[in-house]
């Protein structure tokens, strides 16, 4: 019997990162076991990404069913398709980078946390991420879904003895079982009463389902995938847990994680649900414009650098979710080479955001490993001490501003244009949601702008503003390897785009509400949409800013003056600049904070000391904010209230008497009998 | 292949004139105030003064100051190359829509905010939280007034649209177009930083937002980041002029054709600079914090422009 190469990836695959565990669980503490845990997780992604490649390129889907594992469920049942192989592919890519940065990364943990079940858990998450792709049963999902999350969770609490990492990790743990309690109750109402858990007799079940339970299906599954993507309001474990994470892992629950909520809704919405009514589309555009918009918002206010990254994950998540939201509506009216391209667009930014949040949080994870602070207005001034970091930094924040010519520009565009072919459409749906829909985008892209700006500037320009940012020293050559590989990434395929597009359009083709073949793109060197929406050739683009700079440069070099003098920064006449007079993150935000002032509702208590003598010699100024926003006050705030409450009041049952634990367990059988006695009944 | 090359000599052609359209704004504001003013080509001398002179940078500037100059005219010189400026259709519009000019001036934004930073002074600190904030809300104004443009002519390549106007002259005159002209105009006035948005005469006033952003720049470096933010002047004034009022803009390229794309040209930016330079001695600046409302007041402009375009089609 010969293996074929499908076969012999997807084994390789998972032997890869099971043996990157044990290697760090067996060799502990060391330089090897770490970097034997990141070669495991290395070699365990390639083959992921050689197992997609292989189903995207030839079409055909990869299965294996071994019945003799979980026999109660149908046994482990595994296929690739299209949809999933993308987002195989798109865990590899996040994995390799995340694992070879965390062999520099983690060497900071030597001692003070345990290594062994950082390495061995990140391989374990990065197995269930890249399985859950594959899973072809309900069971066979929800196991992988939860040792995803259960992974997650141990690795979000690595530095388990900060009670804000406990904090996130209880936040964190109580969303995503909420949302996997969501996710079975709509897999029950699909499942086919007596028959088989496969997802095919999930498809062929949910034809035959009335149009009701399918929209309690479909809004089920989009509030449990929702919270796993972080879609507002289900969003508020997010920038607790993903900062609270060693920086590579945050860059995987941000960069990866997030999207296979995403992987999820598209599973339900184009594979085992069906074409649904418009609505679903509109509901999926609205909560992803308000997921956007949210969270743009409140990571302009951010002064903690990695929780700045992971609210913008919610604003990415949001513009996934529009782009989603518009493929399923133009599905839904039987406009297939729209919604094959907006969802292509909504693919394609998943993808990008992968690339690029991965390499934020890489950056954001080298200042932390160079400063041990992540607060920006204690930072400034890296761009010396870490040029590597801060260039590789730059062309992130650049990306995931949507700046031409690198990759966040091109699918921000095409998720631009992929709301226009609304023009054409009659149903009366249409015309306000798409109108939402670009508005949010565009008031997301600028605010992206002002606050990656923000995050860049602040972080890495002008004078440091602490010691630790004094003395900060760039990192180890794993971690520059890491984030170079992704800059490099962002630029890849923002010109690579001719290429990606066709690609991304082919292996949608054939799902619900889809043509079976994909719509023709005219590709000369330039991206043109069908019928003439709109063109843009990311490679001239890029091309020309090269050229057009290195012949103004030259021109500037050969007609100018040459001379360059250093002084000090103009102070007004003032000598002497201290790095106190600097914008700091908190006050560059000011002016959108008043602009925004509604919405944010900020707690503002200035103090003022004034001299005994005279209020105009003032002695010292105390200023604090904060910013509680609304729905965590007004919604979480009441219900984790509630819930501690009953928890207090149940606690009066733990008296620490066996006798009564004894009575608890007679009255509870008893209960118990007399209610399977009514239910016979 | 004429094409091409009529492309990159409207480049050319928007490159030279620039520096004119500012110091033609400046001189009609001197005369409507009651003073001489400068000629119109004393941007050029400004220009050619400060590319010969010696540069002073901060020593607590990086290697991104150094940088940011040239981005940010690269960047909007690439933007004036793809607004149609005299002939249309040109291959050129291939490259880019009206969505990527948009984007390529926000670059341009991006890297003067981030130079405004490096020197780590307060004036460039606030400079560029300025501008970012007017620039971040000026964006879906723009968006919203590009995605009424293009419903109406099915299409966001420039070109296109120039083309589509010039066919159906009533659409000109759609509400949903007039609607999207005076939400563009408004976006003109906040990104070019003109009154009552900014005030580009002032120096060292705590109102100001790219002249703080800017003030650390001397010698070559200014005169590159002057000259470009007069070539993003001409952009939006040549997209207010091109795309809204086409006539004129050459759709054969005979010598007359273009003779006449040149003048109507040429007059168009004349009227824009009139109505700029009216607008900036009439009206006094505003308060910063009043700046989002005249933002707001142009989003909502663009919706109805949105909204109407929806109506009409």
């Amino acid at each position: 019997m010969t293996l074929d190469t499908p076969l012999a990836a997807g084994l390789a695959m998972i032997a890869a990162y099971l043996a990157g565990a044990a290697g760090a669980v067996i060799l502990p503490g060391s330089r090897a076991g770490r970097v034997v845990a990141a070669a495991g997780a290395i070699a365990g992604a390639t083959a992921g990404v050689v197992l997609a490649a292989g189903v995207l390129a030839t079409g055909h889907a990869f299965a294996l069913h071994v019945p003799a594992l979980l026999p109660t469920g149908g046994g482990l049942a595994l296929r690739l398709d299209g949809l999933g192989a993308f987002f195989l592919a798109l865990v590899g890519v996040g994995a390799a980078p995340a694992a070879l940065f965390g062999v520099g990364y983690s060497a900071g943990y030597a001692g003070r946390y345990s290594l062994r079940w950082l390495g061995a858990m990140l391989n374990v998450f990065l197995l269930a991420m890249s399985l859950v792709t594959l899973a072809d049963n309900v069971l066979t999902f929800v196991l992988l879904w939860e040792a995803m999350s259960l992974a997650s969770y141990f690795l979000v609490m690595t530095e388990h003895e900060q009670p804000d990492t406990v904090a996130a990790g209880a936040w964190y743990l109580a969303m995503t079982h909420v949302g996997l309690a969501l996710i079975l109750v709509a897999f029950v109402l699909l499942m086919p009463p007596g028959a088989g858990s496969a997802f095919a007799d999930l498809r062929a079940r949910a034809i035959a389902l009335s149009p009701a339970i399918r929209n309690v299906v479909f809004v089920l599954a989009v509030v449990g995938f929702g919270s796993k993507a972080g879609l507002v309001p289900l969003h508020v474990w997010l920038p607790r847990a993903h900062p609270a994470a060693p920086s590579h892992v945050s860059a995987l629950m941000s960069g990866v994680m997030v999207k296979l909520g995403v992987y999820g809704m598209l599973r339900f919405a184009l594979d085992l649900l069906g074409v649904g009514p418009a609505w679903w589309g509109a509901l999926l555009i609205g909560l992803g414009a308000a997921s956007a918009l949210i969270g743009i918002l409140y990571a302009l206010m951010e002064d903690d650098l990695k929780r700045l990254l992971a609210y913008s994950t919610v604003e990415n998540v949001g513009l996934i979710t529009i782009g989603v939201g518009a493929g399923l509506l133009f599905a839904s009216l039987r406009e297939e080479t729209s919604a094959a391209l907006a969802l292509a667009a909504a693919l394609y930014h998943a993808l990008n955001h992968t690339v690029f949040k991965s390499l934020l949080f890489l950056g954001a994870g080298s200042v932390v490993h160079a400063t041990g602070r992540r607060d920006m207005n204690r930072l400034g001034g890296l761009i010396r001490r870490l040029p590597w970091t801060a260039a590789c930094f730059l062309v992130g924040s650049l990306a995931i501003a949507g700046l031409p010519p690198l990759n966040g520009f091109v699918s921000e565009w095409l998720l631009f244009q992929s709301l226009l072919p609304a023009i054409g459409s009659p149903a009366p749906l249409v015309a306000p949601v798409m109108t939402l829909a670009v508005g949010a985008l565009a008031l997301t892209a600028g605010l992206a702008a002002a606050g990656f700006v923000k995050a860049f500037g602040i972080t890495f320009l002008a004078v440091p503003r602490s010691p630790e940012a004094e003395h900060a020293h760039e990192a180890p050559a794993t971690m520059r390897a890491a984030m170079a590989f992704l800059a490099v990434g962002c630029g890849v395929l923002g010109v690579a785009a001719l290429t990606v597009l066709p690609r991304l359009a082919a292996l949608l083709a054939g799902y619900a509400g889809l043509a079976a073949a994909p719509p023709v793109l005219t590709l000369g060197p330039s991206l043109a949409l069908p019928d003439g929406f709109g063109s843009m050739s990311p490679p001239l683009l890029g091309l020309g800013l090269a050229l057009g700079a290195a012949g103004v440069w030259l021109a500037v070099r050969l007609g100018a003056a040459r001379g360059l003098r250093v002084g000090a920064t103009w102070g007004c006449g003032r000598i002497g600049q201290t790095p106190r007079m600097e914008y700091t993150s908190t006050s560059y935000a000011e002016p959108l904070r008043r602009v925004f002032a509604e919405v944010y509702r900020p707690t503002e208590d200035l103090t003022i000391d004034v001299h005994p003598e005279s209020r105009y010699f003032v002695q010292s100024i105390a200023y604090r904010s904060e910013i509680v926003p609304w729905f965590e006050r007004y919604v979480y705030g009441p219900l984790v209230a509630r819930v501690t409450g009953w928890a207090a009041r149940t606690r009066a049952l733990q008296s620490g008497s066996v006798h009564a634990y004894l009575a608890y367990l007679v009255i509870a059988l008893l209960v118990l009998l007399a209610i399977s006695l009514a239910w016979n009944d | 292949m004429a094409r091409g090359a009529l492309a990159l000599l409207q480049g050319l052609l928007v490159l030279a004139l620039a520096p004119g359209v500012v110091g033609l704004v400046r001189w009609l504001k001197a005369r409507l105030q009651n003073r001489r003013g400068a000629p119109a080509w004393q941007p050029y001398f400004e220009l050619r003064k400060l590319f010969g002179k010696e540069v002073v940078v901060s020593e607590n500037a990086s290697w991104l100051f150094r940088a940011a100059p040239y981005v940010v005219f690269v960047s909007t010189a690439a933007a004036a190359l793809l607004v149609p400026v005299l002939a249309v259709p040109l291959p050129i519009d291939a490259v880019g829509d009206l969505l990527v000019v948009v984007y390529l001036l926000l670059l341009g934004t991006v890297f003067l905010a981030l130079a405004g930073l490096d020197p780590g002074s307060a004036f460039g600190g606030m400079g560029s939280s300025r501008e970012m904030t007017v620039a971040a809300l000026a964006e879906p104004t723009v968006a919203l007034a590009i995605f009424a443009l293009a419903l109406s002519a099915g299409s966001t390549n420039l070109g296109q649209i120039v083309a589509r106007t010039m066919s159906d002259p009533a659409a000109a005159l759609s509400p949903g177009h007039l609607l999207a002209f005076a939400a563009l105009f408004v976006v003109m006035i906040a990104e070019t930083g003109r009154m009552p948005v900014d005030n580009p005469a002032t120096h060292l006033e705590l109102t100001m937002i790219h002249e703080a952003m800017v003030l650390e720049y001397s010698g070559r470096y200014l005169a590159l980041i002057e000259w470009a933010a007069a070539l993003k002047l001409l952009v939006f004034f040549a997209l207010l002029g091109n795309l809204f009022v086409p006539w004129g803009v050459a759709v054969v390229l005979t010598p007359a054709a273009l003779a006449l794309a040149l003048a109507s040209l040429v007059g168009k930016l004349a009227v824009l600079a009139v109505a700029v330079a009216l607008l900036e001695t009439r009206v006094a600046k505003l308060r910063l914090f009043r700046v989002p409302e005249l933002l707001s007041a142009s989003f909502v402009l663009a919706l109805l422009a949105v909204t109407s375009s929806f109506l009409s089609r």
